[in-house]
């Protein structure tokens, strides 16, 4: 499977991803903010950092890069694109996702492992995880707190488009496991198609039981099946 | 302008400095000349007060490739790789501005890691506050701790360990060192000294501003209640364009452009473009007018004083101009070439192809003036504490007392607010004895620790200097990895008083004792004195990074408990060292008396020993035993884990008191399977090192016998409640 990440100035979890991607098998490239095109790509990662400084608000100067045009273009196509952190906030600043990325409710950075449960495992990005599956995952974000208008948010409930939430140990999705303030605790969201997944926490630093756990491996192999 | 007395006050030097400036010149310097002598002669920049006590610092070792002079250490730590770090400080600047301050402290030394070719893997940091009672405390704990992960978050190095102390002797002027540690290939690492005439010299990275004039002269001088009107002196730091500037670095250090490399710190494009020219012992011709600016009509002292951030100067080989500019475009950075070397062994400065400054460049650096300062020795104050009213207190309540204050509380509400796991090699994140870094796609991992321990150098500075290297040893011996070497921050009040000097040399004979001993060198640092307000100066405290090797990381190893019914055997011998120790200060309020005695050989013996055992794979857990005592450090290891302890009541020693929270050096804590306890025993019988068995773990429940009896979760609960509540 061929993917490509894309790299802004101020990326910096692309890295990681490609490591993650490549210790699957993915056949994987770089793809540099300037280019115009893409190479041919099964799927599509936006990763996390700080793309162009995150000044003016997060993901919002990606948002409108050159090549950012081009992974709208193949979404709308349907090639699988997947936003981790930054790569989140800039989906939704190109409308590929709808709703927003607010400051975390405590107005601080957050660092920390979180447990998110499986909310919707029947698409290509989580076809290997159970339903309601807990999972350990890493977040690292100062805007993560998911806000959208109530219209969307019943569509993300009634047509199964929220992919994770945040919870706690046994999975109960209440308020003290909420770590920045997201609605419903919402962690991560599809597309009406399901071709595009965006996500605050990072599978890909769980990939490796020396450095953390093997938690985010299913994401990405859920993706080669 | 005619140059007074007033200006040259103003300037931060003495009178008699001015008058051998004028005798090195021949005449009087002007304006912009007076500033660079000003930025170069300043206690940040030229070390007048402490070079003396420097040179013998012990810095050599089979490991080290680079020590002290260079932007940073380097040490071997095998095959190809080698390990760049240090350790700076940026007290005055944090203090009259957190946030930025800490910000641009970060982004200071990440600057200094990677300028030598390394690609920065681990950020640590030591800050010290003062009483959280203080009405600035808050504000300062608040922005110092945004500041810091705000760069290395945006710029997306983990910040994986480090130190916060609250102690009033900080109320008027904390303490915000930082440190960062990068990787390289051996065969790949850049030096600052210049080679061959008429080389181009390149300015890259941000553009010039205002920002930061005369920091490092402000940074060299005591405050005073005017201190916040120095704001404007306090750089702004932008850590995307370090980011671009590190990326485009490293990208141009793939091939041979660069003959030499040095970033803009303290003292901006004076001190960069004077080391680099007199390290290579040649000229250095710079054409101010070419220097990308921020802001209009920016004067030549201006520009040569400034200290904004983000910016480097490199000399680059012949014909490599247009391949460099290349790469730099790319991350849209500013690329000029600024001037060239020349054989004169002057900086000259022009404007416009008129000479605006000229100095011999021997004048701002081997000629300036170092200084022998007198200094006076600390006595050992003899023991005059009154042990009975030990006894109106339980245990329990004491460590109680201990777990829920300020200094000893869990720190997750900072190290959360700092991105730990970015890079994907964080074995070991913040809150164990040191962080664990695996080095990229290798098999093999560095630990990192940085510590200090002002109480006790406050008390005896050569003890004091002594025992926090041995601390800094400990706690990477504690992760299972073999300490090879650190770099030290040192920082102390005005080295005008002989007191305060005496503090600093003593300090720096008990490093020297202790590194020496250890194989331990040093190989980097930074000094910062002037850490005071009105006269009133701050503890000694000196801050010791370190970093060891461990060879094959197959299980990081922490200090939590792992299993039930593990036994629980203490190395080293306790003696029940009450004085200076954080039961007494925190519990009584005592702050006087001496600090424990540090007997290197059986921190030595005790270390390697342990050190073994870990790499044996007989442990399931390792904690040293430092402040708080043999009680703490089992309470630590209880917190957070599922396990408990029963320790049985000690038989030789009947001060209960001086048992548990005594602070005796050299001891570690570790549990041990009962199937692994023989095999365990018979390497610490064999090489006569001092154990005994305490006991046990077990489920749940914090238990000293007929003593005291808490669950784990309690416990756990009050180490974290003080920052949330704050």
């Amino acid at each position: 499977m061929n993917s490509s990440v894309i790299v802004f100035p101020g990326s910096n979890c692309d890295r990681d991803i490609a490591v993650a991607l490549e210790k699957l098998q993915f056949k994987n490239k770089m793809v540099w903010h300037k280019e115009t095109k893409l190479p041919k790509s099964d799927l599509i990662v936006i990763p996390g950092g700080f793309s162009y400084g995150d000044y003016l608000r997060s993901g919002a100067i990606a948002g409108k890069s050159l090549i950012v045009n081009e992974v709208i273009k193949a979404a709308n196509n349907g090639c699988l694109v997947l936003g981790i952190c930054n790569g989140f906030q800039i989906l939704t600043e190109t409308g590929l996702l709808k709703g927003v990325l607010l400051r975390n409710k405590n107005l601080k950075f957050i660092n920390k492992d979180v447990n998110i449960k499986v909310i919707n495992n029947d698409t290509k990005f989580s076809n290997k995880y159970k339903k309601d599956q807990v999972l350990k995952i890493n977040i690292a974000h100062n805007e993560g707190n998911y806000f959208t208008n109530f219209n969307h948010l019943k569509e993300l409930n009634n047509e199964n488009l929220i992919a994770f939430k945040y919870c706690n140990k046994n999975g109960d999705t209440n308020k003290e496991a909420n770590p920045n303030g997201s609605l419903e605790n919402i962690a991560g969201i599809f597309n009406t198609k399901k071709n595009i997944l965006g996500m605050m926490p990072h599978p890909e630093r769980m990939v490796d039981n020396l450095i953390s756990n093997t938690d985010g491996i299913n994401l990405f192999s859920s993706l080669l099946k | 302008m005619k140059i007074t007395n007033q200006i040259v006050e103003k300037h931060g030097l003495k009178l008699e400095e001015y008058s051998i400036i004028k005798k090195l010149l021949k005449r009087e310097p002007n304006l912009l000349e007076l500033g660079i002598f000003s930025a170069m002669w300043n206690e940040h920049c030229s070390y007048k007060s402490s070079r003396k006590h420097l040179k013998n610092l012990h810095t050599i070792g089979k490991q080290v490739i680079q020590g002290p002079g260079e932007n940073a250490g380097v040490i071997d730590i095998g095959d190809d790789d080698a390990i760049i770090f240090k350790i700076e400080s940026h007290n005055h600047p944090s203090y009259i501005e957190p946030y930025q301050g800490a910000a641009t402290g970060v982004g200071g030394i990440l600057r200094d890691v990677f300028t030598m070719g390394a690609r920065p893997i681990a950020l640590l940091n030591s800050i010290h506050f003062g009483s959280p009672s203080h009405f600035k405390t808050k504000t300062l704990l608040n922005g110092v701790v945004s500041g810091i992960g705000g760069y290395g978050n945006c710029i997306g190095i983990p910040t994986v360990a480090g130190e916060t102390k609250f102690n009033s002797t900080y109320n008027e002027n904390i303490l915000v060192n930082a440190m960062a540690v990068g990787h390289a290939k051996k065969n790949k690492i850049f030096y600052s000294k210049a080679k061959g005439l008429n080389k181009s010299v390149v300015y890259v990275g941000s553009k010039t501003g205002r920002d930061g004039i005369h920091g490092a002269s402000m940074a060299s001088a005591e405050f005073d209640e005017n201190s916040e009107e120095k704001k404007p002196t306090v750089q702004v730091g932008d850590p995307f364009t370090e980011k671009l500037l590190m990326e485009a670095c490293l990208e141009l250090m793939k091939d041979n452009s660069i003959i030499s490399i040095q970033d803009m710190g303290a003292a901006g494009l004076t001190s960069s473009s004077v080391e680099m020219a007199s390290k290579g012992e040649l000229g250095i011709e710079l054409h101010l007018d070419k220097v990308p600016c921020r802001e209009e009509n920016m004067t030549p002292y201006e520009m040569m004083l400034s200290e904004s951030q983000e910016r480097m100067l490199i000399i680059l080989e012949d014909g490599k101009e247009k391949h460099a500019e290349e790469i730099f475009k790319k991350w849209d950075l500013d690329f000029v070439i600024i001037g060239k070397t020349t054989n004169t062994n002057k900086l000259t400065l022009k404007y416009n192809n008129k000479v605006e400054g000229e100095i011999p460049l021997d004048a701002l650096s081997s000629k300036a003036p170092v200084y022998d300062r007198k200094w006076i020795k600390k006595k050992l104050t003899k023991s005059k504490i009154d042990t009975k009213k030990l006894n109106n207190i339980k245990i329990e309540d004491a460590l109680i007392k201990i777990l829920s204050s300020a200094n000893h509380s869990n720190k997750s509400w900072i190290t959360n607010q700092y991105d730990q796991m970015v890079m994907c090699d964080t074995a070991q994140r913040s809150g164990s004895d040191a962080a664990i870094i695996r080095i990229h796609n290798k098999q093999k991992a560095i630990a990192v620790s940085v510590d200090s321990s002002s109480n006790y150098c406050n008390s005896h500075p050569l003890t004091g200097g002594k025992q926090i290297v041995c601390e800094n040893w400990r706690n990477l011996i504690s992760v299972g990895a073999k300490p090879l070497a650190i770099t030290n921050c040192l920082n102390f009040g005005n080295p005008e008083d002989s007191k305060i000097m005496g503090e600093f040399a003593e300090c720096l004979i008990g490093i020297k004792e202790a590194c020496e001993f250890l194989n331990y060198p040093v190989v980097s640092g930074n000094v910062s004195f002037y850490n005071g307000t009105n006269k009133k100066n701050i503890s000694p405290t000196p801050v010791i990074g370190g970093v060891g090797l461990i060879q094959k990381l197959n299980k990081p190893i922490n200090h939590q408990f792992k299993k039930d019914n593990s036994i629980i055997i203490v190395i080293g011998k306790t003696f029940g060292h009450l004085e200076q120790s954080v039961f007494f200060e925190e519990v009584y309020s005592i702050t006087d008396g001496s600090p424990p005695e540090v007997n290197l050989t059986n921190e030595k013996n005790n270390g390697e020993n342990v050190l073994e055992i870990i790499k044996k794979d007989l442990v399931n857990s390792v904690h040293d035993i430092s402040n708080g005592g043999l009680i703490v450090a089992l309470a630590e290891m209880s917190m957070g884990s599922d396990y408990g302890v029963k320790i049985n009541k000690p038989k030789n020693l009947t001060n209960l008191f001086k048992y548990f929270f005594g602070e005796d050096q050299g001891r570690y804590v570790l549990e041990v399977d009962k199937n692994n306890l023989e095999k365990v025993e018979k390497i610490l019988r064999n090489n006569n090192i001092f154990y005994e068995n305490i006991g046990f773990t077990q489920k749940d429940y914090f238990e000293i016998q007929k003593e005291l009896k808490i669950d784990i979760k309690e416990l756990y609960k009050i180490n974290n409640q003080w920052y949330n509540n704050y």
